[in-house]
C-alpha cells in the first residue's frame, strides 16, 4: 500500500474543520488508508499488553486454585488448624508455618516501625536541607540490596552476634518472660524478626516521607503559632495529619515482610515447631516452599505445598490493597483535615 | 500586631521544664533512629566490600564449580546462566510492560484501565516466591524438566506491573501539546505514540526499566524451582541453569568454608553487576540522542 502511495501523491492539503473527523491525512508518510489500518492494529496490540496483564493475574489465580484442589478436598479448613506437618504419611497441617509468618513479620513491625517513622520524620521535619537528599538515598540504597545478600550477611555477622552478645544479655534479663529462653541458638525467629525488620524499613519510611511531604505548611503554623515546641508541632499538626498514610505504610511492610522468602530462610532454622520462645527455630510459609517445593514428591504433597502458597497470595492481596487504599486517602484524598 | 501581654522572659519561663525537656527527647530519638538504621546499612556494605574483594579472584570469574568439599573453582557459569535467565525475562517484560503502560496513559481514561492499574499494583504485591510456583505450574510441568526459559517467565511476570506504572507515568508528564502537535500534522496516532510521546519519555521509561531489571536481577525465590541451577554450563533454553543468586544462596547454607568465600564473592559480583547495568544504561541514555524533554 505504500508503494501506492508514491504513484498517487495527494496534491491537496485537507481542509481540517473544527469537530469533524479528518478523512484524508496529508502527512508525507503514509497515506489515509495506512493510517487508519495501521492504528487499530496499534490500538489492538496495546489493548492485548494490557490485557496479558490481566491474564497473569487470573493466570496466578487460576493456577493457584486448581492445583491445590487435591489439598483442599483432603484437609479443608483444618489445613490451616493441623499442627503437623508429615510427608512421609502424607499429613499434612499448615498452623506453624502460618504461626511463623505471623510471628517473625509483627517482631519485624514491633522493631521496624518505630526506627522508620523516626528517620521519615527526622528526613522532613528536622533534618538540614543538604543532609536531606543523601539520606534517602541511603535509606533507598538499603531496599535495593537483594534478599539472598540479606540473608548472607545475616548468617555470617546478624546471627553470630546475637548467639554471643544479644540472647545471652535478654536471656539474663528479660528471661522471666518466656520469650528468651533456651539455648541461643543465634538463627531462629528472633533473627528472621530483625533481618525482616531491617528489610522493611526503607519501604516504611519512604512512604512516611511521602505521606509528610503533603502535610500542609500551614497546619505546621499553625501549631507552632498556639505556641507550641517542636515535637508538639511534629506530634499535633503532622503526625495526627498523616496517620493513615503512615498505617498505610506499615501495612505495605508488613505485605513485603509476610511474603519474604530467602533471607528468612536462610536464618529463621527451618523446624516446622510453634514454640513460645522467640530464640526457638521457627519456619516461615513461604520457606517451606524455598525448601520443599522442588523436592516434593507425592501429589498431595505438591497440592498442599501450593495451598500454602495461595494462602500467602490471598494474605498479601489484601494486605496491599488496604495499604495502597490507606496511603491513597492521605496523599489523594482531601486536604488533611485540622483537628487539633 | 498587638504588643504581647508577657515579656519573652516570662514566656520562656512558661515552657515547662517538661515540655522542654520531651523536646529534646524527640529530637535525639528521631536522631536516634537515624543512627540505628545506618549501621546495618554501613555493615553490610562494608562486609560484602570487605569480604568479597578479599575472596574475589580470576579462577571464581572464568570456572565452573568444584564438587562439594574441594577448594577452588569458581561461579562463571552462573554469572552466564543469570545473565541467560535476565535476557529472556527482559525480552519478555519489557515490551509487555511498556505496551501496557502506553495503553494506561494514552488509553486508559476508563474503568477497564482503572481495573488494569489495581491490578498491576497487585501483581507488584504477590510475593515472588509465589510467582515461582506459577512459573513452574505453566512451564516446568509442560516440559517436565526445570528451565532457563521457566526462570525467564517468573522474571518477566514479576518486572511487567514495575514497568507499567513507570511508563505510565512517565507518558502523563509529557505534555498533551506535543500530541496536539503531531495530530495537527495529521501523524496517526500509533506514529504519534511511538515517535512523539514515547520518544520524549524514554529516558523516564528506561530509568524505569532498569529499577525493574534492578529488582529481578538479585530475586532468588522465583528460581529456586524453575531454573534451579546447575554445575556445568548451559545455554540451552530448555536445560536447568545456574544462576549467580541460587548460587550464593547454595553456596551460604552449605558447611563448607571455601564455598561461605566464594558466597561473599558473588554477592559482590551480583551488586557490581546490578550498579554497573543499571548505570550503563543511564549513562547511555543521558549522552546520547535518546535524551527526552522530560
Amino acid at each position: 500500500m505504500a508503494n501506492q502511495a508514491l504513484f498517487r501523491p495527494q496534491m491537496t492539503g485537507p481542509q481540517p474543520i473544527a469537530g469533524q473527523k479528518i478523512k484524508k491525512r496529508a502527512s508525507p508518510l503514509l497515506t489515509s488508508s495506512d493510517g487508519v489500518f495501521a492504528d487499530r492494529v496499534f490500538g489492538w496490540a496495546i489493548l492485548g499488553c494490557a490485557l496479558i496483564v490481566l491474564g497473569i493475574l487470573a493466570l496466578i489465580v487460576w493456577q493457584l486454585v486448581s492445583r491445590s484442589q487435591l489439598s483442599w478436598h483432603a484437609f479443608g479448613w483444618k489445613f490451616f488448624w493441623g499442627q503437623d506437618w508429615d510427608p512421609v504419611n502424607d499429613h499434612y497441617g499448615a498452623l506453624p508455618f502460618v504461626y511463623g509468618t505471623l510471628v517473625s513479620s509483627f517482631l519485624a513491625l514491633i522493631i521496624a516501625v518505630p526506627l522508620a517513622v523516626g528517620v521519615g520524620v527526622f528526613t522532613t521535619e528536622m533534618c538540614p536541607k543538604w543532609l536531606r537528599g543523601p539520606l534517602s538515598f541511603t535509606t533507598e540504597l538499603l531496599a535495593a540490596i537483594p534478599s539472598v545478600i540479606y540473608g548472607l550477611w545475616a548468617i555470617f555477622v546478624l546471627v553470630p552476634v546475637l548467639r554471643n552478645y544479644v540472647q545471652p544479655f535478654l536471656a539474663r534479663t528479660l528471661g522471666w518472660t518466656g520469650l528468651f529462653e533456651g539455648p541461643p541458638y543465634g538463627i531462629g525467629m528472633l533473627a528472621a524478626g530483625i533481618i525482616l525488620a531491617i528489610m522493611i524499613i526503607p519501604i516504611i519510611s519512604s512512604i512516611t516521607r511521602e505521606v509528610l511531604a503533603v502535610v500542609p505548611q500551614h497546619q505546621r503554623e499553625a501549631v507552632l503559632a498556639l505556641g507550641a515546641t517542636r515535637s508538639e508541632m511534629i506530634r499535633i499538626g503532622v503526625l495526627r495529619n498523616a496517620r493513615a498514610g503512615i498505617v498505610g505504610g506499615i501495612i505495605l511492610g508488613l505485605g513485603r515482610a509476610l511474603g519474604e522468602t530467602m533471607a528468612v530462610t536462610m536464618v529463621i532454622g527451618n523446624r516446622p515447631e510453634i514454640a513460645k520462645s522467640l530464640f526457638a527455630p521457627g519456619y516461615t510459609m513461604a520457606s517451606v516452599l524455598a525448601n520443599e517445593f522442588s523436592e516434593a514428591a507425592g501429589d498431595l504433597y505438591l497440592s498442599a505445598l501450593i495451598e500454602i502458597g495461595l494462602a500467602l497470595f490471598l494474605v498479601t492481596i489484601i494486605v496491599n490493597a488496604l495499604a495502597r487504599f490507606l496511603v491513597w486517602s492521605v496523599t489523594r484524598g482531601q486536604p488533611a483535615r485540622a483537628r487539633v | 500586631m498587638s504588643e504581647p501581654t508577657t515579656s519573652p522572659a516570662s514566656q520562656k519561663l512558661e515552657l515547662s521544664l517538661w515540655r522542654r525537656l520531651s523536646d529534646h527527647l524527640a529530637s535525639a530519638f528521631a536522631v536516634g533512629t537515624v543512627i540505628i538504621v545506618l549501621v546495618p546499612l554501613v555493615a553490610i556494605f562494608g562486609y560484602l566490600v570487605y569480604k568479597g574483594f578479599g575472596s574475589l579472584n580470576w579462577a571464581f570469574l572464568t570456572q565452573t564449580p568444584k564438587p562439594p568439599g574441594e577448594v577452588g573453582g569458581g561461579m562463571a557459569n552462573a554469572i552466564a546462566g543469570s545473565m541467560l535467565i535476565l535476557t529472556i525475562g527482559s525480552l519478555l517484560g519489557v515490551p509487555l510492560g511498556i505496551g501496557a503502560g502506553i495503553y494506561l496513559a494514552e488509553f486508559g481514561r476508563n474503568r477497564f484501565g482503572d481495573l488494569i492499574r489495581f491490578i498491576s499494583d497487585v501483581l507488584n504485591g504477590v510475593p515472588s516466591i509465589v510467582i515461582g510456583i506459577v512459573a513452574y505450574a505453566i512451564v516446568v510441568l509442560r516440559q517436565k524438566h526445570f528451565s532457563a526459559l521457566a526462570g525467564g517467565v517468573a522474571l518477566a511476570i514479576m518486572m511487567v506491573p514495575t514497568i507499567t506504572r513507570t511508563t505510565e507515568e512517565m507518558l502523563l508528564l509529557v505534555p498533551n501539546a506535543l500530541r496536539e502537535a503531531a495530530y495537527g500534522l495529521g501523524v496517526p496516532r500509533w506514529r504519534t505514540t511511538l515517535s512523539i510521546t514515547l520518544r520524549t519519555a524514554t529516558s523516564g521509561i528506561i530509568t524505569g526499566v532498569m529499577l525493574a531489571f534492578a529488582r529481578v536481577a538479585g530475586e532468588t525465590a522465583p528460581l529456586l524451582f524453575t531454573a534451579f541451577g546447575n554445575q556445568y554450563w548451559n545455554w540451552r533454553l530448555d536445560q536447568p541453569t545456574a544462576a549467580l543468586p541460587l548460587q550464593i544462596f547454595t553456596y551460604a547454607i552449605s558447611p563448607y568454608d571455601d564455598w561461605h568465600r566464594q558466597a561473599w564473592a558473588g554477592a559482590l559480583v551480583l551488586i557490581i553487576l546490578i550498579v554497573t547495568a543499571v548505570a550503563a544504561v543511564r549513562f547511555v541514555v543521558r549522552r546520547g540522542t535518546l535524551g527526552g524533554v522530560a
